[in-house]
């Protein structure tokens, strides 16, 4: 049988936990698009040292939640909120991941003038970051129905995406001698594309926490 | 699954004590049907009626029915014994008689009119074997049954229930006075058991309930609130005080 009052208590730590790592993730890829966009070198810098911070949050979640299923063995809905812990808390650090690529690019193009102005990237990271909040909200809340919303930002954030590939390709048309910057772009745009993705996984956990179903929203 | 029990509008009163209300259900045959619940709700009560161990309680009133194989068990043309014959019981405190380990097994054979040495050989022999115990114990069956262990105990008593060929096998806590390593092999045998014999169960131990019944019927004062497979029942409960009972949050 469970120990009630540590079980939960051990739940509300899982959730602080998951709640640090997404302002982490949130505050990652948002410095990560304006380094790029200001050509902030030690910024980037900073995100890349700073993912540690991210691994080491998601061994805790993978700590806490082995030895709750160790001790207590949970069921039902208590087992799904540690199984649905270990699912988001490893989105969240593929997303911190993607965001450190974003600032790999800024690092990459040190010394070089940006081809454009940048507008659809950081409306993406944007759009991106709003995910992130309501992907953490629609699993602590247990609320469904904005996992579901969640889906059609993701179907803007691709539709901005495909606009990205389209301008640049263009582009690497018109300048062939300045290709490989088109092509960092073109894998911005790319990584924030799968950190929706990757949003849009965190409400597919919140629907199942809820349900006991696992829903696909990226489709 | 076909239903063997089928339990219809049972109330149950002791004396004035009201321990079952309507309950209805079906239990499939050949499976293995875990009832689970707290302490005082009505899960060993209602599987003490399906032999009629009940009836041995002064002030014991039943209303609605209880039919096993089609028979209403509690018309006045079933005899007990047949009934007890079909539907055997394990308890809780393994309870071997005072006798061999193969007098044990031979007692109900005998009782139902057995004589033949061979016969009786060869059912102690397939019914220890049924009950995995045949091994640990065939060089020694005239030992008294109360030097083996609680496990072993246990498994005998198993072994005893099975020797007169029961259809069902009722086991009231069977595991809860054993170590780990005893209680694993009963599941063990249980499992193995359920592909002969319909088994209906009542466990404290919600994780056994979980690892070996097909089905689970979750019992709250005297009432079935839910009954479902077993996988449902622990994954996805529908009722909100299942989810709060096998979490633990009271009981």
């Amino acid at each position: 049988m469970i120990q009630r009052k540590e079980f939960d208590q051990n739940l509300d730590e899982l959730r602080h936990l998951l709640h640090a790592m997404g302002d982490h993730v949130k505050e990652a890829l948002q410095g990560a698009v304006e380094a790029l966009q200001t050509k902030n070198i030690a910024k980037a810098q900073v995100i890349v040292k700073r993912d540690v911070e991210l691994n080491l949050m998601e061994d805790q979640i993978m700590e806490i939640g082995s030895r709750l299923i160790v001790t207590q063995q949970p069921v039902a809905k208590d087992l799904r909120r540690i199984i649905v812990a270990f699912k988001i808390s490893s989105d969240l650090e593929r997303m911190g991941d993607l965001s450190l690529d974003i600032a790999k690019v800024t690092l990459r193009l040190e010394g070089q003038d940006l081809i454009k102005p940048l507008v659809d990237i950081p409306r993406m990271a944007e759009l991106a970051g709003i995910m992130i909040d309501e992907s953490l909200k629609s699993y602590l809340d247990e609320n469904t129905d904005l996992a579901y919303k969640m889906a059609q930002d993701d179907d803007e954030i691709d539709h901005l995406y495909s606009q990205i590939t389209r301008d640049l390709h263009s582009y690497m048309i018109a300048h062939p001698d300045n290709v490989q910057q088109a092509m960092l772009l073109i894998l911005v745009g790319r990584y924030i594309e799968r950190i929706a993705d990757h949003a849009t996984n965190i409400g597919e956990s919140a629907v199942y926490l809820v349900t006991g179903k696992r829903p696909d929203l990226n489709s | 699954m076909e239903p063997i029990i089928h339990i219809d509008k049972l109330n149950l009163y002791y004396s004035s004590y009201h321990a079952l209300k309507d309950v209805s259900m079906d239990i499939p045959e050949k499976a293995i049907t875990a009832f689970i619940g707290p302490s005082g709700c009505g899960k060993s009560t209602l599987l003490r009626t399906l032999n009629r161990m009940n009836d041995m309680i002064s002030g014991t009133r039943i209303e609605g029915k209880v039919q096993i194989g089609g028979t209403d068990i509690y018309s006045e043309d079933v005899h007990v014994e047949a009934l007890r014959k079909q539907v055997g019981m394990v308890f809780q405190q393994p309870n071997p008689f005072p006798k061999s380990i193969y007098d044990n097994i031979a007692y109900g054979p005998r009782l139902h009119g057995v004589r033949n040495k061979a016969e009786l050989d060869h059912i102690v022999e397939t019914s220890l074997k049924q009950s995995v115990l045949w091994e640990e114990v065939k060089n020694f069956l005239k030992r008294s049954a109360l030097s083996l262990s609680g496990g072993q105990q246990q498994r005998l008593c198993i072994a005893r229930a099975l020797a007169v060929q029961p259809d069902i096998l009722l086991m009231d806590e069977a595991t809860s006075a054993l170590d780990p390593i005893s209680t694993l092999k009963i599941e063990e045998l249980v499992q193995e058991l359920k592909d002969k014999y319909t088994i209906v169960m009542v466990t404290h131990n919600m994780h056994q309930a979980a690892r070996i019944s097909g089905r689970t019927v979750f019992f709250l004062n005297g009432e079935v609130v839910e009954a479902d497979d077993t996988k449902t029942l622990f994954s996805t409960p529908q009722d909100s005080r299942t989810e709060d009972y096998i979490s633990g949050r009271f009981g």
